[in-house]
């Protein structure tokens, strides 16, 4: 909750107009990433500064998240999510997206 | 390119000073809420950040973007903390944030007898040189528009 509050103080307080909420935080030891959808639903990572890809990422989770939460008829809107199809797709995409960024970070 | 604001608190959260060289767009409040906004929200998010952090930190939060800006920061082991807005095209000031503490800080306010700190910097010579040194910067680029 306190998360949302910063990202969006932080386009209030931008220079420039038209600007989204955080998108990304950096510090020495981590990256965190923070997607918002049009309906406000904020999906965030935090990585290895050096994985590449995270945005890849973002999309592919919130396309795991529109498929196996949202069309899962037992699972209501704003509530915890506790569908199976979801860890297990979530737990694959993220699989992909490690042994990637490994790739990346050696070459 | 171009650096947008700068930002000087001191430990008690106080903003030392402020000038800005290429703000398109003000906060829509007064600058003393602004100025308490911002460190409010530094000091959120530094305090979230050593919370979520997976690993230990020595230096924490460094910097943030959005979708069209990126602020960095920048804190000295006194408490003094440094905040530079600049567009999305330079990745790390981190450099300058240190050059302007140790050369222009340090040699323009703490050697001088009469700045005391603690009040808000007031040192002409130190404001000049600052700007100077944020023109010379080879990602500061002033807008025509």
């Amino acid at each position: 909750m306190l998360a949302s509050m910063l990202f969006a103080i932080g386009s209030q307080l931008s220079p420039e107009p038209g600007s989204s909420g955080i998108e990304m935080l950096e510090t020495d030891v981590f990256k965190l990433h923070c997607f918002q959808t049009l309906t406000g639903i904020k999906f965030i990572v935090l990585a290895d500064p050096r994985q590449a890809s995270i945005d890849a990422l973002l999309r592919k989770i919130y396309e795991i998240y529109a498929d196996f939460a949202l069309k899962n008829p037992f699972y209501s809107l704003e509530m915890p999510i506790r569908c199976e199809l979801f860890d297990q797709n979530l737990k694959s995409a993220l699989e992909i997206a490690e042994k990637a960024g490994n790739f990346g970070a050696g070459s | 390119m171009t650096v947008h604001n700068l930002y000087i608190f001191d430990r008690n959260g106080k903003c030392l000073y402020y000038n800005e060289w290429n703000r398109k767009k003000q906060a829509g409040i007064s600058k003393e809420e602004e100025y308490k906004l911002m460190y409010g929200m530094l000091f959120s998010i530094r305090s979230f950040v050593s919370k979520m952090s997976p690993l230990d930190s020595k230096e924490g939060f460094q910097s943030f973007q959005t979708s069209r800006y990126r602020l960095h920061y920048f804190e000295t082991p006194s408490g003094l903390k440094f905040v530079m807005n600049t567009d999305l095209s330079v990745s790390n000031a981190r450099d300058a944030l240190q050059h302007i503490y140790s050369n222009l800080y340090v040699e323009n306010i703490v050697k001088n007898p009469t700045c005391i700190l603690g009040n808000s910097l007031d040192s002409d010579l130190f404001s000049t040189r600052l700007d100077t040194f944020i023109r010379a910067l080879p990602y500061y680029n002033p807008r025509t528009t």
